[in-house]
């Protein structure tokens, strides 16, 4: 995975809340057997309209997306990541992010950061004031940037240390392997087995 | 101080801990599907690793599987591909897995009760948000992302920070003909779509006691609903009944055994909760979504909500929203709302005793003209029991269509769905916009309920047949 410390780039306002996952991919591209290649599938019925956020020339090229609260609520999908990043997205900033898509988001490399409400809604009003206006997203420090703005955001500890590691998560866990193997030998007996 | 059930399971996972680092925790049972597995297996073999536990690790195919001609090559091509896939993937990696046309075959959360790989005490996951449907049975059970599936895979642990615990105590009785479909939906309208995030949620009190396992699989099922990645129901007599005998539940000795360590899967008396929701059952009426997220839900004798009754600004834009795109006016008796399809099944409600309920109210009645009503059993198992009983009849000869397991309308991800602007009332957990199809509109009821409004042709309870 890819270090992350500190992004710049053009903000793009969604002002929308409950942003689903089926909005954010629908069901129909979930059959690709592939990692990449999700970028059509991004907000692929919001995108039909041509009033739409991203089919606004200034955002063309937005790579911080700045959402209302419960951002990623719904399936569990990964690949609402995956279009996420596909798209160009390196940060999404909500006041509140469903569970599984943080968690997924982490693992994946997208940096879910979560402000207050009145943080996003001042940063929709410079994005509204200047069109295609950028956002610094810094990891190392935890801050959220746009001209006069200046305010924290959350992220869970381990996560950060993660990201800016660029750390996967499986080589971490087998240095574990005697542990894990050690649990394995004290497991009831009753358990069941699926072959 | 006592524990809660969830801390007592979390505790007895525990790997490895370190300060400042998530737990490392043992997954007990690992339930893969064709959707989320392929870029995970990928994984494995880019990295040279084996499924460290394939005995604990059980495929089956439901959510891009066809529920007609399934004797047939799948028609779409990029869903048999998937199919492949997995197929190969479990052949390579030494994974059992119950491929359409199977007996075992049917949706994961089906299967996985029914064959009684799903115990009291366990760590359950899957890659599929509705593995909470296994918390009925006083199992952790969580939906995980696909790193976290090629995780488990690898590891059969996944890294996690501890939840926080949120009891839901449902007091009194169920009044008559009100579900536990009516249930959840009420407690997901009180708490909303983001209550229960970061919490595992604990439903107990005397309604929940009186409910069935298949019951309680529909309440646990829709926690997520409610943003909360698990929801449990502590094991009781209610459980044991249901798991004894099957095929890969404990037997003999090691039943007494195990049954001696699950009657200890309580929350203690003194154990303290993060936050406590109660309900009064005997309140509750059969209840429905009005909008496109599960939370916008009102007893079905109420109205289409007016937007400017919101106090807050991002309610009022959602209800705005949503009202628009289900094609419905604020003020409108919810009764009034006209259907063309109502869909009878999924993860939700697509167990044995969900079709008898909707067959009992249907029986001897017809599916009203211009309607389609769809019935998926949520497994072949399923399928096969409903036909024993005759059940299959009584839904073919009412007009509506039987059809073979799997996820189906739920998600539309195979040729089952509705066209732009066409309106179900549908049993599944789900009414995003466009989740059962581009431009459907979605709204959530009982299996009662989908079974009497198949009759009139508009949103109905079954006591409104009485006078039909």
């Amino acid at each position: 995975m890819e270090k992350f410390t500190v992004h710049t780039g053009v903000g793009a306002p969604l002002r929308r809340s409950n942003v689903d996952t089926d909005q954010i991919i629908p069901a129909e591209y979930l059959k690709r057997v592939t990692r990449h290649g999700y970028e059509d599938a991004l907000f692929s019925a919001w995108r039909k309209d041509p009033d739409f956020v991203l089919n606004q020339p200034a955002y063309s090229l937005s790579s911080v997306l700045v959402a209302g609260p419960d951002f990623g609520t719904g399936s569990s999908r990964e690949h609402a990541v995956w279009a996420l990043q596909d798209y160009g997205f390196k940060v999404v900033l909500s006041s509140r992010f469903a569970d599984i898509f943080r968690g997924n988001a982490g693992k994946g490399g997208l940096l879910a950061a979560e402000v207050e409400e009145s943080v996003i809604e001042r940063l929709w009003e410079v994005l509204d004031a200047h069109q295609g206006a950028q956002i610094t997203v810094d990891l190392v420090e935890c801050r959220v940037r746009a001209e006069r703005i200046d305010e924290p955001f959350v992220i869970d500890e381990y996560v950060r240390w993660r990201l800016l590691e660029g750390l996967d998560d499986i080589g971490i866990s087998l240095k574990h392997e005697v542990a894990i193997g050690e649990f394995e030998h004290r497991r009831p007996e009753f358990l069941p087995t699926t072959a | 101080m006592g524990r809660t059930l969830a801390e007592k399971v979390w505790e007895s996972h525990v790997v490895a801990r370190a300060e400042g680092e998530p737990d490392l925790l043992y997954i007990d049972l690992h339930l893969v599907h064709e959707v989320t597995s392929p870029q995970a297996f990928d994984g494995l073999r880019a990295a040279g690793r084996p499924v460290r536990r394939p005995e604990l690790t059980m495929a089956t195919e439901d959510h891009n599987v066809p529920t007609i001609d399934i004797d047939k090559p799948i028609a779409d091509p990029i869903s048999r591909t998937q199919v492949e896939t997995l197929r190969r993937n479990c052949n390579e990696f030494g994974v059992p897995l119950y491929s359409l046309g199977n007996v075992e075959q049917g949706i994961v959360h089906v299967v996985g009760p029914q064959m009684g790989l799903t115990q009291p005490g366990m760590t359950v996951v899957c890659g599929d948000s509705h593995t909470s449907t296994h918390g009925a049975f006083g199992a952790l059970a969580f939906g995980i992302g696909t790193s976290e599936v090629e995780h488990v895979l690898a590891t059969q642990t996944l890294p996690l920070k501890p939840f926080k615990t949120m009891a839901i105590t449902v007091n009194g009785a169920l009044p008559e003909g009100v579900t536990a479909k009516d249930l959840i939906l009420a407690v997901i309208a009180k708490i909303g779509t983001g209550g229960g995030q970061g919490y595992v949620l604990e439903y107990r009190g005397e309604a929940i006691e009186s409910l069935s396992m298949e019951a309680r699989m529909t309440i646990c099922n829709m926690s997520i609903e409610a943003g909360a990645r698990a929801g449990m129901i502590a094991p009781d007599e209610t459980t044991y009944e249901f798991l004894k005998g099957r095929e890969r539940a404990p037997h003999g000795v090691a039943w007494d055994e195990a049954v001696q360590t699950w009657r200890g899967l309580v929350t203690d008396d003194d154990a303290e909760f993060d936050a406590e929701v109660v309900i009064d059952a005997s309140t509750l009426s059969p209840f429905v979504t009005w909008g496109t997220n599960p939370g916008q839900g009102l007893p079905l004798s109420s109205s289409v909500p007016n937007p400017e009754d919101f106090e807050n600004e991002v309610d009022r834009s959602a209800a705005q929203r949503a009202i628009e795109y289900m094609g419905l006016t604020a003020g409108m008796p919810l009764k009034d709302i006209t259907v063309d399809t109502v869909f009878l099944g999924s993860c939700t409600n697509g167990r044995i005793e969900d079709l008898r309920a909707a067959a009992q109210v249907i029986e001897g009645r017809k599916v009203a003209d211009g309607v389609t009503m769809l019935v998926v059993p949520g497994s072949v198992r399923v399928r096969l029991q409903a036909e024993s009983e005759g059940l299959d009849k009584v839904f073919i000869e009412a007009g509506a269509q039987w059809r073979q397991a799997g996820c189906s309308m739920c998600l539309a991800m195979n040729p089952d769905k509705l066209t732009p602007g066409e309106r179900s009332a549908s049993t599944s957990n789900r009414n995003f916009e466009g989740r059962q199809g581009p431009g459907g509109r979605t709204h959530l009821v009982s299996p009662q309920v989908a079974a009497a409004t198949a009759v009139t042709g508009h949103l109905s309870a079954p006591t409104d047949l009485v006078n039909a």
